[in-house]
């Protein structure tokens, strides 16, 4: 370990020092806003840290971390996303009342956790990653222990990740003692006889994509997702939507490309099999729903099927489009899941459509908002899911993938239906007028969100200039 | 960059709109009309001074870089052809403000924004030569349009909303995989990579790529124009609307997917449109009877009129795969003449609902001597829907049938049929609304003077198109030259037997020299 390393650490051992004397102070003085400060400020040190580590430059610390473009663009992603996330969180717990400044605690643990995994290019580092995300998550989803539903679904959650962890340690367990390595791209490098493959090794990997594919909430690994996004408190969904998916998505992504899966035949024909299937389940659940947090779930199945298009093209082209559609969601996302948060009240979540009725005319700025997230995430103009879904699309097309890239067509037409379901019922009159009132943290969430969603929308090459610099392998 | 400001002063007009019209309607209502004059006011100082410009490819042009990695160019050009489709998109927007003034009383300020935004993206449509921007625009106008239908449309409005959208944005979709398609085999040929539209033209495809890639664009254009089997979304979507929805389908959103076809279905895809041309007139014969059948057996006023318009489209789609500029003239003559009569008789069952509170035939009747004004204008326009001499529609669909009948005796003959049909349809409107005995006693008002003035207004439009369509004609025929010579190219190039008898008219032809 030297200072290069230390340096490149840096954001991590901020997000990990600032739980410790929240601990520490919690002890000694509860006070709600002072925590939630010094939270925004450390994720705020952490995202400015990373400023100061060279860029295009890949640096491997020790053999379990390595740190990229690729990583450092997903660190920035996912301080960003914390930023807001804690702001909601903030405004979503004010309202609850009680002592409330240990989840701020566990937030951060599951951000370093999140941040490892982007990190990571070694089966330690994804386990340990992986659990430290998880079992922080597990507190969190409970987190209300008031609510019977928000305790069932971290029982859920728990039971799932704890099947799935036994899969992943199996996994990898048979690879190693198939190949006697652990980094991923020494897998491959053993893997010159990769055509010709050992039934234990190919367990092994398999059991390792099935874990993946039960975190990314793939079909057919996704039975769980409904339930803890409609348990969970909102934040906590909208950490589970964005930052955790969005964190496992780019390891997914790296392991995929590192171990050159894309010149795997049979690999290829799963992975199409486990694309198309997740786009169809997702979309057709999502039609009927009434729970709009159990719709977005649904909904999240299917852009998780959509984004599985670019690890199949296997190009520079189809990494870049990957990471253009996991910022662009993770955006998106954070903007519905930030109106849901705001509407909701102490007593329960607004998380039935009936509650979004009337919107349109009792307070125009959120339905405005809600529109907007609604209109990106299927899709349509001006909003960054356009941008998003071109760039993905090509990036199929190019790579001849003709049958992915008209099921995501067709699939956009459908999940079309329950988008405009939701838009519809924010212009129907509502029977009781309940205005909302946004607090100012709430407000600048939302309309820089808002506003994120429409300049990629208007002008992606801002985000494509950031962009084009990350390559993996 | 006159252009660019086209569009600007619509998206900014409809922000305007919907800010400062939240405490007084009248506001967002004048901000509306404003923003309309003006651009209209732009494009008719444009179209004089632009003359013909036979030499030029396009009379007016902005291009910008916007995303440079994929060569999507933030261009807008004009010739003739585009902005006679944006003198007809102001001008009935302009129109739909007007009618709107009494009917619309519940949120004005956003139904503003909506047809400010609507008719920004239609004049996007009219205007992008990079396909990208093309589809960009084309999906533009939905939203609002879905918005306007959703919120201020009549009973089933709901129903009308997600099927028109669903409908719509599924064909675009198909058309937008079809431009992908184009992009990169032209990528691959050539190495540029690039949706501009003058590059694309002319891209060696296999002729079965090329028919595949052309079903994904007329998937979009047949089922916005609508043709025959494509049409069921309509007949709801224009029911339900509001009169200002309603008015601008007909007149303008149904016109993109004419434009569509002949700006780039047939450009883009010379040889497989060839091949394609027996079935376009099929679907167009089939939409032209079946649309009259349809808007015969209509007991709702609103509803009939929607099905004329079905026929009506059936001219134009015959008239595009014609491949000859008699009818290519026509079809011009067609956007224009059915923009106006059909708009207008929208017009007249909204001002005709706004006093009844009905669109059933049955419970009309009678009305001339309650409402004579009213109903002169009726008769005006139902005489443009039948194709009374005179009037824009004759010309339109005389020039159509001409120009078919040259392609193709049997569908030129067919088609005529349809304009016995139109005036059985025409003649029962006038019937049963106009005519008649009075079932009821109420006491209507006569049209007011905004009333008046907007239908005077079309009256005069359809009548001038009607005696002197030559300036229209002129300042269109540079477009098709292009058409012609791109699919001429082709011809020479290809080697199709069994092709279909082509006939080109120089401007020597009597029936060009209408009154020069």
């Amino acid at each position: 370990m030297n200072t290069q390393d230390l340096l490149c650490l840096t954001p991590l051992i901020i997000i990990a020092i600032a739980p410790i004397i929240i601990m520490v102070t919690v002890t000694l003085k509860r006070n709600l806003k002072a925590v939630y400060i010094f939270s925004l400020l450390a994720f705020l040190m952490a995202f400015i840290s990373l400023f100061l580590i060279p860029r295009n430059h890949s640096q491997n610390i020790g053999r379990l971390l390595i740190l990229d473009n690729y990583a450092l663009l997903f660190l920035g992603i996912i301080y960003c996303s914390s930023i807001l996330v804690t702001i909601l969180s903030y405004d979503y717990l004010k309202k609850m009342g009680g002592e409330k400044e240990e989840y701020f605690i566990i937030l951060f643990v599951a951000v370093l956790g999140s941040s490892v995994l982007v990190m990571s290019e070694h089966f330690i580092s994804f386990f340990l990653g992986l659990e430290t995300l998880s079992i922080s998550l597990y507190v969190l989803i409970a987190y209300l222990k008031f609510r019977d539903e928000s305790i069932e679904a971290g029982v859920k959650f728990l039971v799932v990740a704890s099947v799935t962890t036994a899969f992943l340690l199996l996994g990898m367990g048979l690879v190693y003692a198939e190949t006697g390595k652990m980094n991923f791209h020494e897998i491959v490098v053993h893997g010159s006889k990769f055509r010709e493959l050992s039934p234990l090794f190919l367990t092994g990997f398999g059991l390792i994509l099935a874990a993946i594919g039960f975190k990314m909430a793939l079909v057919p690994f996704h039975m769980w997702t409904p339930d803890i996004y409609q348990g969970a408190p909102v934040p906590v969904t909208t950490f589970i939507a964005t930052i955790s998916k969005g964190a496992v998505m780019a390891l997914g992504l790296r392991l995929f490309t590192d171990i050159e899966g894309f010149d795997n035949q049979t690999l290829v024909q799963v992975v199409t099999a486990v694309s198309i299937l997740s786009m169809f389940t997702g979309n057709f659940l999502a039609l009927r729903q009434n729970n709009t947090k159990r719709l977005l779930a649904y909904s999240s199945i299917a852009h998780l099927g959509y984004l599985l298009i670019p690890f199949l093209a296997g190009t520079k082209n189809g990494i870049e489009a990957a990471v253009f559609y996991i910022a662009a969601y993770m955006i998106t996302s954070l903007c519905a899941f930030g109106v849901i948060s705001v509407m909701s009240g102490s007593d329960r979540d607004s998380d039935s459509i009936q509650d979004l009725e009337g919107l349109f005319w009792t307070n125009p700025f959120m339905a405005i908002v809600f529109t907007l997230s609604l209109l990106s995430l299927a899709g349509l103009p001006l909003t960054a899911g356009f941008m998003s879904k071109f760039f993905l699309v090509l990036s199929g097309v190019g790579s001849g993938l003709w049958i992915l890239a008209f099921s995501l067509v067709v699939n956009s037409v459908i999940s079309l239906y329950y988008y405009l379901r939701m838009v519809k019922s924010m212009f129907t009159p509502a029977e009781t007028a309940n205005p909302v009132k946004i607090s100012p943290e709430a407000g600048f969430v939302l309309t820089a969100t808002a506003l994120g969603i429409l300049i990629i929308g208007i002008l992606p090459s801002l985000l494509t200039m950031i962009i084009s610099g990350v390559s993996l392998r | 960059m006159i252009l660019l400001i086209l569009i600007l002063i619509l998206i900014t007009g409809g922000f305007l709109a919907w800010i400062t019209g939240r405490r007084n309607s009248l506001v967002s209502r004048i901000i509306s009309l404003l923003a309309l004059i003006v651009d209209f006011t732009i494009v008719m100082i444009l179209l004089v001074r632009t003359g013909n410009g036979e030499e030029k490819e396009w009379l007016v042009e902005f291009s910008a870089v916007w995303i440079k990695k994929f060569g999507i160019g933030m261009h807008l050009a004009a010739d003739g052809l585009s902005l006679l489709m944006l003198v007809l998109t102001f001008s009935i927007g302009m129109l739909s403000v007007l009618i709107s003034w009494k009917e619309i009383q519940s949120n004005t300020a956003f139904f503003h924004f909506n047809i400010l935004w609507i008719l920004a993206g239609i004049t996007g449509v009219f205007l992008s030569v990079d396909l990208f921007l093309f589809y960009f625009f084309w999906e533009v106008m939905l939203i609002p349009m879905y918005f306007l239908i959703g919120i201020w449309g009549h009973e089933n409005r709901i129903y009308a909303s997600y099927k028109f959208f669903i409908f719509t944005q599924a064909s675009g979709l198909l058309m937008f995989l079809s431009i992908l398609g184009l992009y990169l085999v032209h990528g691959n040929n050539t190495g540029v990579y690039t949706f501009e539209y003058s590059q694309l033209i002319g891209t060696d495809l296999s002729p079965v790529v090329e028919i595949l890639f052309m079903a994904g664009f007329l998937a979009a254009f047949l089922v916005k124009l609508p043709a025959f089997p494509f049409h069921n979304w309509l007949p709801d979507a224009h029911t339900e609307a509001p009169t200002a929805g309603s008015l601008i389908l007909a007149s303008l959103m149904l016109k993109t997917g004419a434009y569509g076809i002949i700006r780039f279905a047939i450009p883009l895809f010379p040889d497989a449109s060839r091949a394609f041309a027996p079935i376009g007139m099929i679907l167009g014969v089939t939409g032209i009877l079946y649309g009259a059948k349809l808007a015969f057996a209509q007991t709702d006023f609103k509803r009939l009129v929607a099905y004329t318009s079905v026929s009506h489209m059936g001219f134009i789609l015959l008239g595009a795969y014609a491949f000859n500029e008699i009818a290519y003239q026509g079809v011009v003559m067609q956007i224009i003449a059915h923009g106006i009569s059909t708009g207008a008789l929208f017009i007249i069952v909204g001002q005709l609902y706004e006093r009844l509170h009905t669109r059933d035939l049955s419970r009309m009747g009678g009305l001339w001597e309650k409402v004579p004004a009213l109903g002169a204008m009726g008769l005006i326009f139902s005489m443009a829907s039948l194709g009374l001499p005179g009037l824009g529609n004759f010309v339109a669909e005389f020039l159509t049938l001409t120009g078919t009948f040259k392609a193709s005796a049997l569908f030129g003959v067919l088609a005529s049929l349809g304009l016995i049909a139109s005036t059985l349809y025409s003649l029962r409107i006038l019937q049963k609304v106009f005519y008649g005995k009075s079932i009821n006693d109420h006491r209507l008002k006569d049209l007011s003077f905004r009333e008046a003035f907007v239908l005077g207004v079309m009256v005069i439009a359809i009548v001038l198109t009607g005696l002197f369509p030559q300036g229209v004609i002129e300042k269109a025929r540079p477009s098709f030259g292009r058409i012609k010579t791109e699919t001429e190219k082709s011809v020479n190039t290809a080697s199709m037997e069994n092709e279909m008898p082509i006939v080109y008219l120089n401007d020597h032809h009597p029936l060009l020299k209408t009154d020069q």
